[in-house]
């Protein structure tokens, strides 16, 4: 059969359920065998602003959303005048009839710059300022329009159903959309009734009206618009398949590896998982009473990272999660988890900068950051997932590094993730290993020193609480006891025993979890964190043209495996640095570490994620230019 | 095995200034510790930055010297992770007044079952003696160029207004009562505020030790010296809350609040504030995860064999597609 590559979005005002519907679409498509990766964008706000949901549905594994649109949902103007120009040929547009007359100055939330943008471009094209200004436009440009009156159709149920209430029911107009979209792409009404009742199942009431009006909007789309050309059946499902949102992968790893106390002050987009975490604080243990997950709201990120270090020195497993403004907080306490050798991770999801910045849009800027946090030397790893899937392994294995190497462990992960879901495979915690380094649960001498110096560097650990164990910590440099010194001997001992965990780092922890190759070529692209998704969707385009593209996934960036990293480009010809933000910092590490300058950036910083098709394009262009040194990604509203 | 007061000591060198009103409150401290009998490896002071950050050095317990302003989020971390710990922290009346006033503000909204001592003294000692958040508007200490320009922090009710539940004021060299006032804090179920008076000898020339004592030197023979400082319980005084009712509570609050404005003549110290009523913190997590008592973070098992044993199945289950 035929390859299904559909992407479908809808747009809205927040707080009018665009979410609730692409959780609906893309549960819909994923119960009937498809892959599917749906990115949410929204505006630092709370209700009102323009929020949408992009869900792309595939009979074959995908890790990125595209720049084209197959079908659209619009039930306001906002939606066609930000996004009916990415609306494909053959594609389709549902929208709410009544909508039609609106003129871009009826609509307050479309901002000054993009309204000048608009009429520019519609002025080009010689057409009004009005929704139906655009819909012309793209009609004439191949797309389809599938006008729908949607208080029509809630008058319709209202008087099929006798039941006058429903129509007024306007909060029901993204189910509504839905519910015609998948009407429209022929699937089956049985996966749509399905995850409504799986979606709404707790308001027994409220999935049954939603499930009336799906019924009647579905069969409405099967009647009116049979024969729109792209279709999603049933096809077969891959066992074992779940679908997942972005902070749910380290949350549960957090819960399998142990994790029993995070602290977290509230800031977007790290939150998530903050709050999935408490929701579900309670766990199942095998063969032993419930544990749980102590879930602190601190009073900023400064308590949030010193109640985690308090409690990591209790030999529980602790974290806490946050963004750039609130890692720039923690970076005095995480010097002092570094001379103190506390094992504490800090998840990490990045969001655009510097200061506030673009509050609730990705970016990918805090790698330098991260890995020069903290005043002074001392040794720190600096971890970076590609994927959701991954996120959930490399959050067990994060804090493995921090047990065994007894140093701070930041773990990179952005806002990209953050607001992704995807389908993958479902998360497997059999794969995963407990390893907790030197923490010792008992001591029988009397003579314990917690910084003793060893063969290796690494001290054998005590815990508050344990017998015999007793310790002293301080942020001044200290003696193998744990107390104050200004010895200048004693310092240059204590920095090299310390400071020995570099090596010790690139040494022990496995090279496939340090880099992952995906076959290097003549060109090859290095990244880290969340371009993996459409770096890789994009090689699988150049490949289709018989073009072959090298890919690196450098998942440890501090300590840099600059050996390990060297091995791998000695035989690539040009180095491509793909990267969500504007000075190429990973360029920066190969340079600084390799020596090596990078031959082509593609950099994006728009604050929207990056998409397949952009990598695709701007590789081309680089080979049919090789003089072109820097690629600036920009799609996306 | 009873311990006794020279097994909380350290051998580390103590280098306070000689007279420095801190001894008095390490001693206060130590005979707190050995009074109570609590053995080492379950006590922990958690210090600030500065000369009384110094502090969980000189005590044979676990010790951790945190950052300027920071040491109670450390201490309320390892508090609720492992509530069978005896956590005692210590800090300048800068470090928990200055820039650690909103972790001050927050833990008494917390009530996690701990004592915090401040060294309240009124100078940032170690950095030579600028004005602190206690030292009065237009006081001029020894080294301040110029008067001193802010209005002064009121610790007491600052904690009483934070929700602290226990909250007094010792001073270091009334180390028996201190002592005394200190076992009494850790014994209450909830979060303790030991507001400790310390002259400074060094850089306050103003609150010195003569001065609390009401027998400093003065040009006026006419003035009559007498102790500023004297003893809540002393006066029938009643600093505690009784029962669950709001118009006691308000009654026993106002009367902390009163109580802590009283400055220069009179000074009082002893127990302003205590309420065990209010739930301390562990209690109210208890009330969300029930065994969070008998089996805290320290407690829980979390691999056999090196493999996890934590069981997800069912919420992977519910994403199932």
């Amino acid at each position: 059969m035929a390859n299904v590559d559909i992407s479908w979005q809808i747009g809205g005002p927040q707080g009018s359920g665009v979410e609730t519907a692409a959780n609906i679409f893309s549960r819909v498509c994923a119960r009937a065998g498809y892959q599917v990766f749906g990115k949410r964008e929204f505006y630092s706000n709370i209700k009102g602003e323009h929020s949408y949901f992009t869900v792309r549905v595939s009979d074959k594994k995908i890790h990125s959303n595209v720049n084209d649109v197959t079908v659209m949902v619009a039930f306001d103007a906002e939606t066609i005048f930000r996004h009916a120009d990415e609306l494909v040929s053959g594609g389709a547009i549902i929208y709410d009839s009544d909508i039609e007359n609106i003129e871009t100055k009826d609509v307050h939330t479309l901002d000054a710059y993009f309204r000048s943008r608009l009429h520019k471009y519609l002025d080009t094209k010689k057409k009004n300022y009005t929704v139906s200004g655009l819909l012309d436009l793209i009609k004439e440009n191949g797309v389809n329009l599938y006008p729908v009156s949607f208080r029509g159709i809630l008058d319709g149920l209202a008087k099929d159903t006798n039941n006058p209430k429903l129509k007024g029911m306007i909060r029901m107009f993204n189910v509504l959309g839905v519910s015609i979209s998948l009407g429209l792409l022929h699937m089956s009404s049985k996966q749509l009734f399905e995850s409504i009742e799986l979606i709404f199942g707790k308001k027994q009431k409220i999935a049954e009206i939603n499930k009336q009006l799906a019924n009647y909007a579905y069969n409405y789309a099967t009647a009116k618009f049979p024969n729109f050309k792209h279709s999603l059946a049933e096809i077969s499902k891959q066992s074992d398949t779940i679908l997942i949102q972005g902070h749910q992968g380290t949350a549960f790893g957090k819960m399998i590896c142990g994790c029993r106390f995070q602290a977290y002050y509230p800031i977007t987009p790290a939150s998530d998982e903050s709050v999935f975490l408490e929701s579900h604080e309670i766990l199942e243990i095998n063969e032993d009473r419930p544990g749980s997950t102590v879930v602190i709201q601190t009073e900023d990120e400064i308590s949030a990272i010193g109640m985690t270090i308090g409690s990591a020195l209790t030999g529980t497993r602790s974290s806490t999660s946050t963004s750039g403004p609130g890692f720039s907080l923690m970076s005095e306490s995480l010097g002092w988890a570094g001379i103190n050798e506390v094992p504490v991770v800090i998840t990490l999801y990045q969001r655009s900068g510097p200061s506030t910045g673009l509050p609730t849009r990705h970016g990918q800027e805090d790698l330098m950051f991260a890995i020069n946090a903290g005043h002074g030397e001392f040794p720190k790893i600096v971890y970076a997932s590609g994927d959701i899937e991954e996120s959930f392994y490399d959050t067990s294995k994060c804090f493995n590094f921090s047990d065994i190497f007894q140093v701070p462990v930041i773990h990179m992960m952005d806002k990209f993730l953050a607001s992704s879901v995807v389908t993958c495979k479902r998360l497997d915690p059999t794969k995963l290993k407990i390893e907790r380094g030197k923490l010792l649960d008992k001591i029988d001498t009397n003579d314990y020193k917690r910084f003793a110096h060893t063969e290796d560097g690494i001290s054998p650990r005590s815990k508050l609480g344990l017998e015999n164990g007793i310790f002293w910590n301080t942020g001044d440099e200290s003696d193998e006891f744990g107390h104050i010194t200004e010895d200048p001997v004693v310092r240059l001992q204590m920095m090299d025993k310390r400071l020995s965990r570099f090596s010790q780092i690139l040494k022990d922890i496995p090279k496939e979890d340090q880099v992952v190759s995906s076959g290097t070529q003549e060109y090859t692209i290095v990244s880290w964190g969340s371009t993996k998704g459409p770096i890789l969707d994009a090689i699988d385009m150049l490949k289709k043209e018989n073009i072959n593209v090298g890919f690196l996934q450098i998942k440890l960036l501090y300590p840099f495996p600059t050996d390990l990293v060297k091995s791998f480009l000695k035989n690539v010809k040009t180095i491509i640095d793909i990267e969500a933000n504007a000075t190429g910092q990973l360029g920066l590490l190969l340079k600084q570490n390799l020596g090596r300058e990078i031959d082509h950036h593609v950099l994006k910083y728009t604050g929207r994620a990056m998409t397949c098709t952009e990598i695709y394009d701007s590789i081309k262009k680089i080979l049919a230019n090789k003089e072109q040194k820097k690629v600036i990604l920009t799609h996306g509203a | 095995m009873v311990l006794k007061l020279s097994d909380y000591k350290t051998e580390v060198h103590n280098d306070w200034c000689p007279g420095c009103g801190d001894f008095g409150i390490v001693n206060a401290i130590q005979m707190a510790l050995a009074e109570m009998n609590i053995p080492k490896h379950k006590a922990a002071i958690f210090s600030g930055i500065g000369c009384s950050g110094k502090t969980s050095h000189f005590i044979n317990t676990y010790g951790v010297h945190t950052l300027h302003g920071r040491v109670l989020t450390f201490a309320q971390g390892a508090k609720i992770a492992n509530p069978e710990m005896t956590i005692v922290a210590a800090g300048g009346d800068g470090d928990g007044l200055g820039i650690g006033a909103g972790h001050f503000v927050a833990a008494g909204r917390r009530n996690v079952d701990l004592t915090y001592i401040i060294f309240d003294n009124g100078v940032y000692g170690l950095t030579k003696g600028q004005a602190s958040p206690t030292l009065k508007l237009g006081e001029k200490t020894k080294s301040l160029p110029t008067p001193n320009t802010n209005y002064n922090v009121n610790p007491i009710g600052l904690a009483v207004a934070s929700g602290f539940t226990f909250v007094a004021r010792g001073y270091s060299y009334d180390v028996r009562h201190l002592k005394d006032l200190i076992i009494a804090a850790i014994n209450h179920k909830g979060l303790a505020f030991l507001d400790v008076l310390q002259p400074c000898p060094t850089y306050n020339d103003i609150n010195t030790r003569d001065w609390y004592a009401g027998t400093e030197p003065t040009d006026d023979s006419a003035i009559q010296t007498h102790a500023r400082l004297y003893k809540l319980e002393d006066t029938g005084y009643d600093p505690v809350v009784h029962y669950s009712e709001e118009a006691e509570l308000n009654e026993k609050l106002s009367q902390a609040l009163i109580k802590s404005l009283e400055w220069g003549d009179k000074i009082p110290l002893g127990i302003f504030y205590k309420n065990e009523i209010i739930t301390e913190y562990g209690r109210r997590l208890a009330d969300k995860i029930p065994n969070y008592l008998e089996n805290p973070p320290v407690m829980q098992k979390i691999s056999s064999n090196g493999k996890p044993i934590t069981d997800i199945s069912k919420l992977l289950d519910s994403l199932q597609v």
